[in-house]
């Protein structure tokens, strides 16, 4: 009982803090927040196969019952990919706060300068 | 019945990418070359295993002989055969068009252009969930690259905001395939299909929650509202080619709404029977309102062409919403035209641009205007659904597959309004871009015409045409595709049976 809360919570907890980050508006936010959501659904992966504990992940006579080794390969699978792609949006967020000189994730997305109709107007007058 | 040329479809881009990537680095000119005889090497095998599969027998192909519910399993059937088919042409005219002009922009135009492919023909082809959402994975690290290819600051803005989606859409994916296998202990789609109408009643909750929460994935990889608002961003600041191969990632999205719902969760799955059609027919429905609201709204011919993506892709959607079998048929009509149409609009909307990138204001004059305006013309005509060209049957169809649904009340109106709506909207466009006279005071530099997408555009036009006028061939070949969808028993039976006779011949 004690494990399973634990799990739970603490699968609630990464995802509720990963959640609050991604909302922000700074890019380094945003990036802790995804490692943070990745965190979550690693650990909620390895308790998708229930939660057995001092049993081999083979089916062994001699044993009583057994652990699914199947989940750890899909999260070692899920991690190298989360892994990957953090480095990605880092190098690229970095990238985009050297060549825009702020780490806002905002885009305008009509900006003053091409606003149309602005340009016509003018000249129409 | 196994083939083994299902996995080709997968294996050429693969290697052909890792040979560009490592042999042919510093060669621009040899990347073109070996990229271009790949994609029409993938076109060819399309072309090939579209014919076999229309005979109406699954194929499938086990990778690393591991009998099938174990290993990773490839299946063709029709469905997956149309959509390589697709994909082959599609990659085969973009891949043109790229040349000269946008590949050279960056590197490793052509290396991310066959990743892409790897991800696009994988996802289409496997008959694994978690493998589904690996070659989902595969799509999106090349897409990434594409769509920063060319670089600045605004294109690195937008590609934040998109990698950021996207990577909250795979840990969604995650956590719903991680639900699924909790309640039926299995990811294969075959299994998954024969075990979701046993669940027991305890586990259903569960099941129900992960089959829910791979909806809101595919919603976002297709633009469905409310996920749809990352779309006009991330490919309104890509290069022209690029959007045009993105047209067929939305349809990945509906490609696994179709799988999955008609599969694994369709008619007979018991207590969790069509479980997302209630939710995909009215958020198609607003998706194609938001999607027309768009195109009115839109200042740029770029964001025109996302909108109007999205307002193809709530049709779509309000098709596959319907479920039955000549929704389906007439969904995947729509599919292919509208594809088709997108990108040759994307690829349009690049040559209108002035300069660098793709952005336009409608001031701008082009210089082959009869040209162009010609193209734009029978693309509006295409995307609004106006005769005679394939979006009208497709629209025609659709509100046909209606008819018999009780959902007529809303399905129509939505369906002909927008229509008139998205007429006004291309017709205020096109007089803008063609019509009004360019305020700017000196005339755009005289440019070369751009033979490569002026013939690529042309191509497509001639695929849509011919799309119309074979329209009664294909349907013929798309109701028997829906009717296989219709009947999952002869999914299951055909890729658990390859488990069997493997056995036989292995002993």
């Amino acid at each position: 009982m004690s494990m399973e809360f634990l799990m739970a919570t603490g699968v609630g907890a990464l995802t509720a803090v990963g959640l609050y980050l991604i909302l922000l508006r700074r890019t380094f936010p945003v990036v802790v927040g995804l490692s943070f959501l990745s965190y979550a659904v690693n650990v909620f992966l390895f308790t998708m196969g229930r939660l057995t504990i001092d049993r081999p992940p083979i089916i062994d006579a001699a044993q009583q019952g057994y652990t699914d080794p199947l989940p750890q390969a899909l999260v070692l699978t899920a991690i190298v990919i989360t892994f990957g792609m953090t480095a990605l949006i880092v190098v690229l967020s970095l990238r985009a706060f050297l060549e825009t000189g702020n780490d806002d994730v905002t885009l305008d997305v009509t900006p003053e300068d091409e606003a149309p109709g602005k340009d016509r107007t003018e000249a129409s007058r | 019945m196994t083939n083994p040329w299902i996995i080709a479809p997968v294996a050429v881009p693969a290697m052909t990418a890792a040979f560009l990537v490592l042999a042919l680095r510093h060669s621009l000119a040899a990347q073109r070359v070996v990229s271009i005889a790949a994609t029409a090497l993938q076109l060819a095998v399309a072309i090939g295993l579209y014919i076999a599969a229309s005979d109406g027998e699954l194929r499938t192909y086990l990778l690393g002989n591991w009998p099938a519910p174990f290993g990773i399993v490839l299946v063709l059937d029709r469905l997956a055969a149309t959509m390589l088919l697709l994909t082959g042409l599609l990659a085969s005219g973009i891949v043109l068009a790229a040349l000269g002009e946008w590949d050279k922009r960056g590197r490793h135009f052509h290396a991310l252009f066959q990743f892409q492919l790897l991800g696009v023909n994988g996802a289409f082809l496997t008959g694994d969930l978690f493998n589904l959402f690996v070659f989902f994975e595969v799509l999106l690290i090349a897409s990434y690259g594409l769509m920063l290819h060319g670089g600045g600051p605004r294109r690195l803005v937008a590609g934040f905001h998109y990698i950021g989606i996207n990577l909250i859409g795979s840990t969604v994916f995650l956590f719903a395939a991680g639900l699924i296998y909790a309640a039926t202990g299995t990811l294969n789609m075959a299994d998954l299909a024969a075990k979701v109408p046993l669940v027991t009643e305890a586990n259903q909750p569960l099941l129900a929650a992960g089959a829910l929460l791979l909806l809101t994935v595919f919603a976002t990889k297709s633009a469905m509202v409310p996920l749809h608002w990352w779309l006009p961003t991330a490919y309104g600041s890509t290069s022209p080619p690029v959007a045009a191969m993105f047209a067929i990632m939305t349809k990945v999205g509906a490609y696994s709404l179709i799988r999955v719902y008609t599969l694994i969760f369709g008619a007979s799955a018991g207590p969790l029977a069509d479980i997302a059609a209630p939710w995909i027919l009215p958020a198609g429905i607003v998706t194609l309102v938001l999607g027309t609201i768009g195109v009115l709204a839109a200042r740029r011919v770029v964001d025109l062409v996302c909108y109007s993506l999205i307002a193809s892709m709530g049709t779509l959607l309000i098709a596959i919403g319907l479920t039955s079998e000549a929704a389906l048929a007439a969904a995947m009509y729509y599919a292919l035209q509208s594809t088709v149409a997108g990108a040759a609009l994307f690829l349009l909307a690049g040559l209108l641009a002035p300069e660098k990138d793709s952005r336009v204001s409608f001031a701008w004059r082009p210089q082959y205007a009869t040209l162009f305006a010609g193209f734009y013309f029978l693309l509006a005509i295409a995307t609004v659904g106006l005769p005679p060209l394939a979006g009208f049957i497709g629209k025609l169809l659709i509100l046909d597959a209606g008819r018999a649904a009780s959902a007529m009340a809303t399905v129509w109106p939505a369906i002909l309004i927008t229509s008139l709506l998205l007429t006004i909207g291309f017709t205020r466009t096109g007089m803008h871009i063609f019509w009004i006279p360019s305020p700017t005071p000196e005339e755009p530099a005289q440019r070369a015409v751009p033979i490569g997408p002026v013939a690529v555009i042309a191509g497509m036009i001639v695929v849509v045409a011919a799309l119309s006028l074979f329209a009664g061939a294909v349907m013929n070949d798309l109701t028997a595709m829906a009717e296989q969808l219709r009947s999952p028993q002869r999914y299951i039976t055909a890729v658990l049976r390859a488990q069997v006779t493997l056995n036989l011949t292995g002993e």
